[in-house]
């Protein structure tokens, strides 16, 4: 019997040759990512109930990131309740402040994501690493206690939907905007309790880094996990960064499995995309809305924090000035570096941009880019809910790094494909 | 006695059920005093213990915290009646020991300020203001457990 990719990987995680959407099944988790929000809870939960124990120390990854560096003395306890918890626990894992970076950002980069793996976590954008070829997704505090305790968690096994990214993307339009481009068409629900498959010959020309752009945004739609097939660039990507564990399984979905709908996407005619407020899917074309006055450009977050990124923004920014107050926030201590060595800070300076830490910061509205009542942010990041990044009367548009550094420039929203060659 | 407070909105989101500007602690009385903050100021003053939040499509979309479901908790919400629940929510409802009751034409059967009472297995609201039983599909029996058991860590313990 044919199956997808997502029903092959659930299938093998519960042992079973076979298995259908709808299959409630109780599934061995390969690897859980932990981090500073809705960890410290799960460790209270296991305390309280006495089952204090955890199922593989070598298979947890703890990062604090949303608030870090601490950025108040409710978020320091936090930190310090993970912090101890962590080195009680022997997680082998641990990036404690220094080589803590943005979770979604990180784990991949540090080797911890592997093809045909259940990896869950208790941040709703755990989709992202299903660009590797994995189950991947997000759970709350309770399913993270009971799945660090256990090892196991119950899933449904979700439907899954196709995308097909067919044609090649022109100059100046990214994965971003294929995403956004697919929200906008499907809706914040659309995919809600299903698997995002994305297939097609535009996925051949991107990285790694463009392709998890995709999945993070998975859960912008309501998918349970979003997937994408192994191929030599994810090979590429995990030669590079797998540290000890270097074995994986690779499963492939068949050629006559079943999806529930198929939506094809012509990456060729595609244009730089905005999504207004106040729900990702407000996707917009930039030839309808440029000209949009903006208080701030955001670049950061797992969606496009990543050395990529910064580089299309730094290129952009090159030999200009800003408008608007623009904030840059590499994703990870290594992604800091790497753009520290290549001279894009040089570039973010001269252009007047503010270089953060690695940290989720204003992504969520924590700290470092808060928005008054009244301002507009364009920003990197993957949603644009009411209050998401400080004022519930503040708007965000969210948009690709390009977008958001054309757009510092101008201080309005900005067509990037003008500073392009 | 509960009483329905009725939000005709689609994708209410966890950033609206609690912001994240308020995550930094996981204390349910401390979370409960910002419920719904973003988008019914009023919310908190006007809900009695008990009372229940009635909207439309896809309610808890957006992030993976259970701080939302702590939240409504903490502020004695006695359950949320939508027309659909985000996926992540959902199951942290079962998880919590908290009522999802999903229910297709939730804002046009109840009206704002209905005194409503809800039988949770047999899967009926009896709407007292209207004088109206309505009927949704319960919650499935395993997940009926976790709730009767209090939430789904008490329901491990209770099964070893
Ligand atoms: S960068 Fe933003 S979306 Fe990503 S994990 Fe952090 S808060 Fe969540």
């Amino acid at each position: 019997m044919s199956m997808t990719i997502t029903e092959k990987i659930l299938a093998a995680s519960a042992g079973k040759n076979k298995v259908e959407p709808g299959d409630v099944i109780d599934a061995k988790i390969d690897c859980i990512m932990c981090h500073d929000v809705t960890t410290p809870a799960a460790i209270s939960m296991l305390k309280a109930k006495a089952v204090d124990t955890v199922f593989d120390s070598e298979k947890i990854v703890v990062t604090p990131d949303h608030f870090q560096p601490a950025k108040d003395i409710k978020s320091a306890e936090l930190h310090k309740r993970l912090d101890d918890w962590a080195k009680e626990k022997k997680i082998k894992n641990y990036y404690p402040i220094g080589k803590a970076g943005v979770c979604h950002a990180l784990l991949p980069e540090q080797g911890h994501i592997r093809p045909g793996e259940v990896i869950i976590g208790g941040d709703s954008h755990t989709c992202t690493y299903g660009a590797f070829a994995a189950f991947s997704t997000g759970i709350g505090s309770t399913d993270l206690a009971a799945a660090i305790a256990t090892g196991k968690l119950w899933f449904r096994v979700p439907a899954s939907m196709k995308f097909v990214l067919n044609g090649k993307l022109s100059t100046g339009v990214y994965s971003k905007d294929v995403i956004l481009e697919a929200i906008a068409k499907i809706g914040t629900d659309g995919a809600r309790y299903k698997a995002m498959e994305f297939v097609g010959p535009a996925l051949k020309e991107m990285s790694m880094e463009a392709r998890m752009t995709i999945t993070n945004m998975a859960i912008e739609a309501g998918g349970k996990n979003g997937i994408i097939g192994f191929d030599d660039i994810t090979k590429q990507y995990l030669d590079e960064h797998l540290k000890d564990k270097k074995e994986y399984t690779v499963y492939q979905s068949d050629p006559d499995a079943k999806y529930e709908s198929v939506l094809e996407i012509d990456c060729t005619k595609l244009e730089p995309m905005v999504a207004f407020p106040h729900l990702p899917s407000g996707g917009k074309p930039i030839s309808d809305c440029a000209g949009l006055k903006m208080n701030q450009s955001y670049i950061g977050s797992c969606t496009n924090g990543r050395i990529e990124d910064l580089r299309i923004a730094a290129a952009i920014m090159k030999g200009r000035k800003v408008a608007i107050r623009t904030i840059v926030v590499p994703a990870t201590p290594e992604i800091w570096k790497q753009a520290m060595d290549e001279g894009l800070f040089d570039v973010f300076y001269s252009a007047g941009c503010v270089l953060s830490a690695p940290t989720c910061g204003a992504c969520l509205g924590g700290f470092m880019g808060i928005l008054a009542a009244g301002e507009k942010c364009v920003s990197t990041t993957n949603r644009n809910f009411v209050g998401r990044m400080g004022s519930p009367k503040s708007e965000v548009y969210l948009a690709s790094p390009a977008t958001a550094a054309a757009s510092a420039i101008e201080g309005k929203l900005a067509d990037c494909r003008k500073y392009m060659k | 006695m509960s009483i329905a407070h009725v939000y005709k909105r689609d994708h209410i989101n966890t950033d609206e059920i609690i912001p994240a500007r308020y995550l930094n602690t996981d204390n349910a009385a401390e979370l409960a005093t910002h419920c719904m903050e973003d988008l019914d100021t009023e919310f908190v003053k006007k809900c009695k213990p008990g009372d229940c939040i009635v909207a439309g499509d896809d309610f808890g979309c957006g992030s993976s915290r259970e701080h939302a479901v702590w939240a409504l908790q903490g502020a004695k919400v006695g359950a949320v009646i939508a027309k659909n629940f985000a996926r992540i929510f959902y199951r942290n409802c079962i998880n919590c020991g908290f009522y999802p009751v999903e229910l297709a034409n939730a804002t046009e059967v109840i009206k704002d300020g209905d005194e409503i009472e809800i039988d949770y297995k047999k899967g009926i609201i009896n709407n007292k203001t209207q004088k109206k039983e309505i009927a949704f599909k319960p919650l499935p029996d395993f997940a009926i457990e976790i709730i009767d058991d209090g939430g789904l860590l008490n329901n491990i313990k209770n099964k070893k």
